[in-house]
């Protein structure tokens, strides 16, 4: 399958490659490491949506901030987080990007604007909103960009939250990762509007848009427009990437409620496979640069691994450490 | 000292820091254009602007979240939700976020954020109306639950609250803005986590917090007229605990008796009464006593609800036939 490259050079194509395969290969080893029971807890993997943070993340200002959900490795890394505090924040160390107290769903790192991972499925919503009225109150420029999931779309909180951003005009970009299910619920069976969500912010007469989320270009392109438009001080922006999860909700998750044929057939649509071949073609990327990015990733993948495994457990004190601030 | 109602110094607080910080700014249903469902906050609205006193859609939870991240963003909200009824349609925020976020992000995140409420019974507002969950939001760490029982508490107790860096919930009994009380003209604060001896006494010690406190000093007025002597302990903080205090007075004393109004069962009353005991069983001279809310749903009908609730004839009786006294 052919997507676009529009207003990318090889420099950026290149760069946008490595991160997804970043994200790929950062989480095929956390399952390993899974079950090898070095990872414990819950564990969401990204495999598959890897062009929704790679295209959305990147185009975001050092100062703007980032919400996500509990499958918010891919966003940490496309954030920037370094891999070594991401995988020993998953090891439960206490080298890790939240000390080792957060784990795998509450990743952290408020230097970098990432302001959490979000475990309760609509929690971050509200918070988002707020973090963006803090901006608005002092009369800055940043932006909020919100991710969550289609099962979010269902709980109370997504339409205060939408609404609040529309009513008061605060710069939120609101990303919904359409990744069809909700666990095992499928979109179609849990959403009386449903599976095209994005009409949902034209209640609360928010602009949005729905794109493929396989298609690290159109995700990237359309997320610029989105934040140029969030940044003049309009109001929010609502963007819906369709994508889909290739593994379990969790490594819990057997994936008993969809065929095999449907996983194979998104499959194909591999947002790596495709940009890949795109940008060879277009004279991007070139089998070199390939291995080159398949070696330097290999290399940051072990380099996080071996980080995490010598890094300590958190030391027995750090239990109190925290509850309340000074 | 001046003499103004309990809802003149809260209000005296809010102003104060509305005065003194940019980063603070109040947001709630109708504390605004109306004022405060309680009145709290009349003048502001045309004084600060809508800005600033931010009148918000009936979205508990999203107006909570909203103050979270606005506090992580760096900005001090103070958010009224206009009774504790319905901080139940924000308790995700508040239990699921506002507590936790600091923990898990291993003190990366800070929440200085007030959430003023309005609690209690006894207005024949029906069971939906009048509850009292303060107990409930004790229990989670990385909350702190104050709960003023007279004007100077309320004002000195609210100034700790906003300029502390945690979230905190401010109770404010509704039965309570119009009592009047004497309040410096100079500043002064009072720590979170500092009981207050209400009444000092030798034979009994009740321990409240709240509209309970009144109810406890009449029965201790009442109980002198007898020959006993009672002690009143006002909690003031649920969240820090002064369990110092507390225990200080039930070592004197040798009997203590806790007079909570909401649910008996599950109650926060049994938290204090398991710390007395684990911390001077051997002062006690007899069991510690529970005087608490009837277990059943808040009743309209005046009569009905004034037998639900712990009154100064029930604390007495209570002593009378658990301590003889
Ligand atoms: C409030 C709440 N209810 C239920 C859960 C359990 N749960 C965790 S993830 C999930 C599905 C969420 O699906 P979606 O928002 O589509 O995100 P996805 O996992 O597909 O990325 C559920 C039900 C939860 N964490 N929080
Ligand atoms: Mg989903």
């Amino acid at each position: 399958m052919s997507l676009s490259t529009k207003n990318m050079d090889a420099e950026l194509a290149a760069k946008l490659f490595e991160l997804m395969c970043l994200i790929r290969r950062f989480e095929e080893e956390s399952a390993r490491l899974y079950m090898l029971g070095k990872i414990k807890g819950f564990l969401h993997l990204y495999i598959g949506e890897e062009a929704v943070a790679a295209g959305a993340i990147p185009p975001l200002r050092e100062d703007d901030y980032i919400v996500t959900h509990y499958r918010d490795h891919g966003h940490a890394l496309a954030r920037g987080l370094k891999p070594n505090a991401i995988m020993a924040e998953l090891m439960g160390k206490e080298t890790g990007c939240s000390g080792g107290k957060g784990g795998s769903m509450h990743l952290f790192d408020t230097e970098k604007g990432f302001m959490g991972g979000y475990a309760i499925v609509g929690g971050q919503l509200p918070i988002a909103t707020g973090l963006a009225l803090a901006i608005k109150q002092r009369g800055q420029d940043q932006v909020v960009a919100c991710f969550f999931g289609d099962g979010a779309v269902n709980e109370g909180e997504f339409h205060e939250a939408l609404n609040l951003a529309a009513l008061w005009k605060l710069p939120v970009l609101f990303f919904l990762e359409n990744n069809l299910y909700g666990m095992g619920t499928h979109v179609e069976r849990s959403r009386a509007g449903g599976k095209d969500i994005f009409d949902a912010a034209s209640a609360y007469k928010i602009p949005a848009k729905q794109i493929n989320g396989m298609d690290l270009s159109e995700v990237r392109e359309t997320t610029i427009d989105a934040l140029n438009r969030v940044r003049s001080g309009d109001g929010p922006v609502f963007l819906e990437a369709i994508c889909y999860r290739f593994r379990g909700h969790s490594m819990a998750d057997p994936s008993a409620y969809r065929k095999s044929t449907e996983v194979d057939e998104w499959r194909d649509k591999d947002p790596l496979e495709s940009f890949k071949q795109t940008a060879s073609q277009q004279g991007l990327l070139s089998a070199e640069d390939v291995l080159r990015i398949s070696d330097s990733v290999e290399k940051t993948v072990k380099e996080a691994i071996l980080f995490g495994e010598e890094s300590a457990r958190p030391p027995a004190e750090s239990l109190y450490e925290h509850v309340y601030a000074e | 000292m001046t003499e103004i109602t309990l809802r003149d110094a809260v209000s005296k607080g809010l102003r104060e820091a509305l005065d003194r910080d940019d980063s603070v700014f109040l947001m709630g249903e109708d504390i605004g254009a109306y004022a405060g469902a309680y009145v709290v906050t009349k003048g502001f609205f045309d004084e600060y602007g809508p800005e600033r006193i931010r009148d918000t859609p009936i979205s508990e939870s999203g107006v909570v979240g909203a103050a979270i991240g606005a506090a992580m963003g760096g900005m001090r909200p103070i958010v009224e939700i206009m009774t504790v009824n319905f901080m139940l349609l924000a308790m995700d925020q508040i239990v699921n976020h506002a507590a936790k976020l600091r923990y898990m992000s291993n003190g990366q995140i800070t929440i200085p954020m007030v959430i003023r409420t309005v609690t209690g019974g006894g207005a024949s507002l029906g069971a939906t109306h009048s509850q009292m969950f303060e107990g409930w939001f004790a229990s989670v760490p990385g909350l702190k639950v104050v709960l003023p029982s007279d004007p100077y508490d309320a004002l000195g107790l609210l100034r700790s609250c906003i300029s502390d860096n945690n979230p905190v919930i401010f109770s404010e009994h509704a039965l309570l803005y119009n009592i009047t009380g004497d309040v410096p003209d100079e500043e002064y604060t009072i720590p979170l986590g500092k009981a207050s001896v209400k009444r000092e006494g030798a034979d009994v010690t009740i321990i409240a917090y709240s509209r309970m406190v009144h109810v406890a000093l009449e029965a201790a007025g009442a109980l002198s007229t007898k020959g006993v002597s009672v002690e009143v302990v006002d909690l003031r903080t649920l969240r820090p605990l002064d369990v110092d205090t507390i225990i200080e007075s039930v070592k004197k004393t040798g009997r203590a008796v806790v007079v909570e109004e909401t649910w008996k069962t599950g109650g926060f009353a049994g938290e204090i009464v398991s710390t007395i005991q684990e911390r001077s069983f051997d002062y006690l001279d007899g069991p510690v006593l529970r005087v608490g809310g009837i277990d059943v749903p808040t009743p309209y009908s005046e009569d009905l609800e004034a037998a639900v609730m712990p009154t100064p004839e029930r604390i007495i009786d209570a002593i009378d036939n658990g301590f003889g006294l």
